[in-house]
């Protein structure tokens, strides 16, 4: 309700300047951005774009996270993996993932598959590093009460004990890794061809409508704000409670 | 059958020191024995237990369970930890049904004889709780109920009731005799209860510490099942109070200095007083 106020406060405030200063093209006005919504909705533009870049996150979100994942384990059960490629990843972390799309250009082109890549590779770091840090602290008892019980060292241990028990660290991760796929994609998409949110924004740039790239950015944070809230917030919170960590951690 | 055979254990210690845990300890366990293992903290019993349950390889010795040496854990030991060890993702209902699972056995058929094992235990309202919704001793019991139920040859349990209050480990001490007289497993008990002790074993082990050795060996040579009340009972007691008391007195020594004595009275000769942390 607060929230409702608050913003309501905001678009008047903003409409109010607009008429007031006159600014011009450069910022759109609340009305402007809201016809631009109805236009590129109803000409099927904007949806389009929506669909399309959630395409490329999706296919990039389940890569990364399956990678990472995988990454994760193998660094927290064989050291030798850990003390090399796991020095690299973490070194190649603090690269943004933008930094990689001249190469992905030069491999792939300018298209599809170069997003994917930059997005899979901006997601991929992070996950792999919180699975690794999940799978390291299951503690002792639950993987020798697992032995014990018979499943064995391979797959059984690693769907029944190995995953469960680091699901907290997993799903902060996927969380995180979700944020930065998101970055991603965006940057990726500015330079990329096709259809998208981020091709709309540079598009849009290019003819000046101001209140359609205001369309984008906003599209952007409310997807955002949405699946994190309603989607990965919701998973980690019931994950907590499950775990028994939410009183813990208030 | 457990042989244990000039077992010995060290750990490695940060500067290259090693700790030696226990030190060339053998003695045998018959089919269908029922063992307890006794000793002040620190002394190696937990360590001995996870050697026996193939937790792990790197010691001297051998060790065999039924005339097989240990490959590893699994194979029917199973064992109940001093700390529970129940899966916090998992139900009440599903931490039991989960080694029947391993073993293949059909969902309506595990969950069954899962509920067959929580009612044994006296939890049948709580099977849809999760593990940090019950308390320290509910916990316990699920975890002796996840042991129970895949009907092992041989049960390991470690201080299993010692989180339980005096009724309840009363209650589950009858238990695990019922189940004990009727299905003669052979078991290796750890506690720090001597009355415990004393009631459910045919034999019990003193151990000694720093290292850990066996120190002396108690056959309790009384009928079943053992009556508190017994004088025979009472005596078997005693003897083993002092020989603790006597180990106790070697560990405040060294620690508080060598001219320090524990009075005489000090350690009050109430057998079934819980020597928990104490000693
Ligand atoms: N992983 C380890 N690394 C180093 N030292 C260890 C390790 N595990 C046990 N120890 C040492 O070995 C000794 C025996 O430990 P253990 O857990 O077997 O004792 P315990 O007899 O079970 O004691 P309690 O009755 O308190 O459970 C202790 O001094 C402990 O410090
Ligand atoms: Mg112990």
């Amino acid at each position: 309700m607060r929230r409702t106020l608050f913003l309501i406060f905001l678009i008047v405030i903003w409409e109010l300047g607009y008429r007031i200063f006159d600014w011009g093209w450069k910022f759109p006005s609340p009305l402007q951005t809201l016809e631009a919504f109805y236009d590129g909705f109803a000409n099927g533009h904007l949806f389009g774009s929506i669909v399309a870049s959630m395409r490329r996150l999706l296919i990039s979100f389940v890569i990364s996270i399956v990678l990472g994942t995988g990454l994760g384990f193998l660094f927290a059960r064989f050291r030798f993996f850990d003390e090399t490629f796991g020095f690299l990843v973490v070194a190649l972390q603090t690269v943004p993932s933008i930094a990689w799309l001249p190469f992905a250009i030069i491999w792939f082109g300018l298209n599809d598959t170069s997003v994917v890549f930059i997005t899979t590779i901006g997601a991929t770091w992070t996950m792999s590093m919180a699975s690794r840090t999940g799978i390291v602290q299951i503690s002792k008892i639950h993987l020798r009460a697992a032995q014990m019980m018979g499943t064995g060292n391979g797959l059984k241990m690693f769907y029944q004990v190995m995953l469960p028990a680091a699901f907290p660290h997993l799903i902060t991760g996927v969380r995180v890794a979700w944020a930065f796929a998101w970055r991603a994609l965006t940057a990726g998409e500015l330079i990329g061809r096709g259809l998208g949110l981020g091709q709309t924004l540079q598009d849009s740039r290019d003819i000046g409508d101001t209140a359609t790239i205001l369309c984008v950015v906003i599209i952007i944070a409310v997807i955002g704000t949405i699946s994190d809230h309603f989607c990965f917030k919701r998973l980690e919170d019931g994950i907590m409670v499950r775990f028994g960590l939410h009183a813990a951690k208030k | 059958m457990i042989e244990i055979d000039k077992v010995s254990k060290s750990f490695e210690q940060k500067k290259g020191t090693s700790y030696q845990a226990l030190d060339e300890v053998s003695f045998t366990i018959k089919q269908g024995e029922f063992v307890s293992l006794l000793g002040p903290s620190g002394c190696g019993k937990s360590t001995l237990l996870n050697l026996i349950a193939g937790f792990e390889k790197a010691y001297d010795g051998t060790i065999r369970v039924n005339g097989e040496p240990v490959k590893g854990p699994g194979a029917g030991k199973v064992v109940v930890f001093q700390e529970h060890g129940l899966f916090p993702w998992l139900n009440v209902l599903d931490n039991v049904a989960f080694g029947l699972k391993q073993q293949g056995v059909p969902k309506k058929e595990r969950h069954a004889r899962a509920l067959e094992g929580i009612k044994s235990v006296h939890l049948s309202k709580f099977i849809d709780r999760y593990p940090h919704e019950l308390s320290g001793g509910m916990k316990q019991r699920v975890a002796i109920a996840r042991a129970l139920v895949m009907e092992p040859d041989i049960l390991l349990m470690d201080e299993p009731f010692a989180a339980l209050d005096e009724q309840t480990r009363y209650i589950l001490q009858k238990d695990l005799e019922d189940i004990w007289l009727r299905t003669r497993k052979t078991v290796l008990f750890i506690t720090h209860n001597i009355r415990e002790a004393v009631l459910l074993s045919d034999r019990v082990l003193v151990m000694s510490t720093q290292p850990g050795r066996i120190k002396k060996e108690f056959a309790i040579q009384a009928a079943r099942p053992h009556q508190a009340g017994d004088p025979l009972i009472h005596h078997y007691e005693n003897k083993i109070m002092e020989t603790l008391s006597e180990e106790l007195e070697k560990v405040v020594r060294e620690e508080m200095g060598h001219d320090y004595r524990i009075a005489k009275n000090a350690v009050p000769d109430l057998p079934d007083r819980n020597l928990g942390i104490g000693i």
